[in-house]
């Protein structure tokens, strides 16, 4: 039977992966906002990777004789307050942030997209009583909820992931509540049904995949939302902690030198700024790739 | 609304009584005495099971009583009374500031698509909307205070200034009752680094939004119709097309007010702004639970209320919502 729809020419209804690609990659290309974003990503996935190997000097070292001396070829971004290089430490710096992002956007994009295919899955009683949970967290600014959950559970590094993970989830659940609502109207879940697949099937074979796209977008907007959160938490006292080379936490104490030596508080800032700017972009880029009508809205 | 705010209180009744080691010990210190943490377990009703202790949480909050801070040693309530001035003043010029820069941009943006102007606009709201508000705050205040000395610094008068009779909180208002021009001008001055700093983010999304929903109503058949009758550009804009991209934007302005509640828990911390999320964040540090409970639900009852204001104000703007 398959031989026979290949003969006719029937396969060709649905287009080969791969020759969709070029042209997605061409589009890249057009937009050069979206190569920038892309290229940002690359460079701080590769500083988080290589940073041991990138690192002029070890993180917590402190040079203490040369303390707040400015950008050198020795010290490229400069020392801070206890002579500690400040390039090598935004290196390590990148590996937390990422590994922040990464780790809420696996959470909160599991729970989320588990909490919206189930209510749009499900339907009746069971939607409306998951969505009326999404509502009371989005009744919260989400930095003011993430604040009391991280002090409820003491704060820590750990305890941030999880308060940011907590205040970011609803949005997964809301996308992928609305594509399953679409989907499980569609002929082909019928067809799936009607050969006698189960529930779990449906929903992880034929469900998920088709509405993975918008939930990629959020991902990409989620880890530039998680690194900004975490980086405002840390500022605040309920992230990581000194001498931890995070970025927050590197503003927040070199925030006295802003006047004096201003490289001590400006280049972390600046490190988060343009990590976060990567992702919106990258963000952005994907959504535009996958939605032809916003391609035409430009 | 009645229900979102039931579940407010749930999640926050499970924030702070669940979660937490023991609210005990973080309210009386690890000395405490045997027969302290007994009557202090039984004038709180920690004793009870944990839905009986719901319900008085509950009774408590619809009384208006957050419970007797650990650090102040004061009524939540009342110290919320007290900062609560200081960040709708803030917020207020924050949301002023977004709105007045936000919607020209993004309107300007979409008439002006692909010129000099919506790049730069473009890019403008791409930085803002990733920006770091803690940093921008440190930059504004490092250069034009510190460096420049064009604007005042930290805190919401001058050190010289001699705040007028408290009547509103607001010290726009109360300056401008007592007519007292000084203290207006100062507290003015002090409120535009914050403002701006606070305001960025959101005038960065609303300039966004704005362009999206003009391009999306531009190219409609009535905005050509509208032209094609010789009506001038401007009126077009203004009269047939913003008013219908005004209704996306206007859930954003809403979703904005969130965004400007998180972040002058960052902005008030950069610039010793005495309100709520300076209040919050002390009261956290020190474990202050009915403080930090207090100011969480407070912000959650204020956004919610913004947001359903925003739900009625699309039934007027867009004669196809009707609410029953």
């Amino acid at each position: 039977m398959r031989g026979w729809i290949h003969a006719c020419g029937m396969s060709k209804l649905a287009p080969p992966r791969r020759r969709r690609w070029p042209y997605r990659l061409r589009l890249l290309r057009r937009n050069p906002l979206v190569t920038l974003g892309a290229v940002i990503v690359l460079l701080y996935s590769l500083a988080a990777l290589a940073a041991p190997l990138l690192a002029p000097h070890p993180p917590l070292t402190q040079y203490l004789e040369e303390r707040l001396e400015p950008p050198s070829a020795q010290f490229p971004l400069g020392l801070d307050q206890l002579g500690r290089d400040i390039f090598s430490r935004l290196l390590f710096g990148a590996r937390l942030s990422l590994m922040i992002g990464l780790v809420v956007v696996v959470i909160a994009g599991v729970l989320g997209t588990v909490v919206g295919m189930a209510a749009g899955f499900a339907g009746g009683r069971v939607d409306h009583a998951l969505m009326r949970v999404t509502d009371i967290f989005f009744a919260f600014p989400s930095l003011i909820l993430a604040m009391a959950i991280a002090a409820a559970l003491g704060p820590s590094l750990t305890n941030a992931m999880i308060a940011i993970a907590m205040v970011t989830w609803p949005v997964y659940a809301r996308l992928s509540r609305a594509q399953t609502l679409v989907l499980v109207r569609r002929e082909f879940l019928e067809a799936a049904r009607a050969v006698g697949a189960g529930d779990l099937r449906i929903l992880t074979r034929h469900v998920l995949p088709n509405a993975l796209s918008p939930l990629v977008v959020q991902a990409s907007f989620n880890m530039g939302d998680a690194i900004l959160i975490a980086a405002g938490l840390s500022f605040i006292g309920f992230g990581a902690h000194p001498p931890t080379p995070e970025w927050g936490v590197m503003v927040s104490e070199g925030r006295d030198y802003i006047t004096t030596q201003w490289w001590v508080p400006t280049f972390p800032g600046l490190a988060i700024l343009m990590a976060v700017t990567g992702f919106n972009l990258l963000g952005d880029g994907i959504r535009d790739m996958l939605d032809p009508r916003l391609r035409r809205a430009g | 609304m009645g229900l979102v705010l039931l579940g407010v209180s749930v999640l926050t009744f499970f924030i702070a009584h669940v979660v937490p080691a023991d609210p005990v010990l973080a309210a009386l210190g690890e000395h405490a005495r045997e027969d302290q943490i007994r009557s202090y377990r039984h004038a709180y009703g920690l004793d009870r099971p944990v839905g009986v202790q719901y319900l008085i949480y509950v009774h408590r909050l619809l009384a208006g009583d957050f419970g007797i801070s650990i650090r102040t040693r004061r009524p939540v309530a009342e110290d919320l009374g007290e900062f609560l001035p200081a960040t709708v003043e803030l917020g207020g010029t924050a949301w002023l500031v977004a709105l007045l820069l936000g919607i020209p941009a993004g309107i300007l943006s979409a008439i002006y698509k692909d010129r000099i102007f919506d790049h730069l606009a473009r890019i403008g709201s791409l930085i803002g909307a990733s920006m770091p508000v803690f940093w921008l705050g440190l930059l504004l205040l490092g250069s034009f205070y510190y460096r420049l000395r064009w604007l005042p610094g930290p805190g919401r008068l001058d050190i010289s200034a001699i705040p007028p009779p408290p009547r509103t909180g607001l010290l726009l208002i109360d300056s401008a009752l007592a007519g007292d021009g000084a203290v207006f001008w100062s507290a003015l001055r002090h409120l535009v680094l914050p403002g701006l700093t606070l305001g960025l983010f959101s005038t960065a999304v609303i300039a966004r939004m704005t362009r999206s929903a003009m391009l999306e109503v531009l190219y409609q058949d009535y905005i050509r119709t509208a032209r094609a009758k010789g009506l001038a550009g401007a009126r077009v804009v203004l009269r047939h097309a913003l008013r219908n991209a005004m209704i996306p934007t206007l859930t954003i302005v809403g979703i904005s007010f969130g965004n400007l509640l998180s972040g002058a828990v960052l902005t008030e911390t950069v610039f010793a702004w005495p309100g709520l999320g300076r209040y919050a964040t002390t009261s956290a540090i020190s474990l202050d639970f009915p403080a930090v409970m207090g100011v969480t639900i407070v912000a959650a009852v204020i956004y919610t209320t913004i947001n359903l204001v925003i739900d009625l104000l699309y039934a007027r703007l867009d004669p196809r919502v009707r609410y029953e």
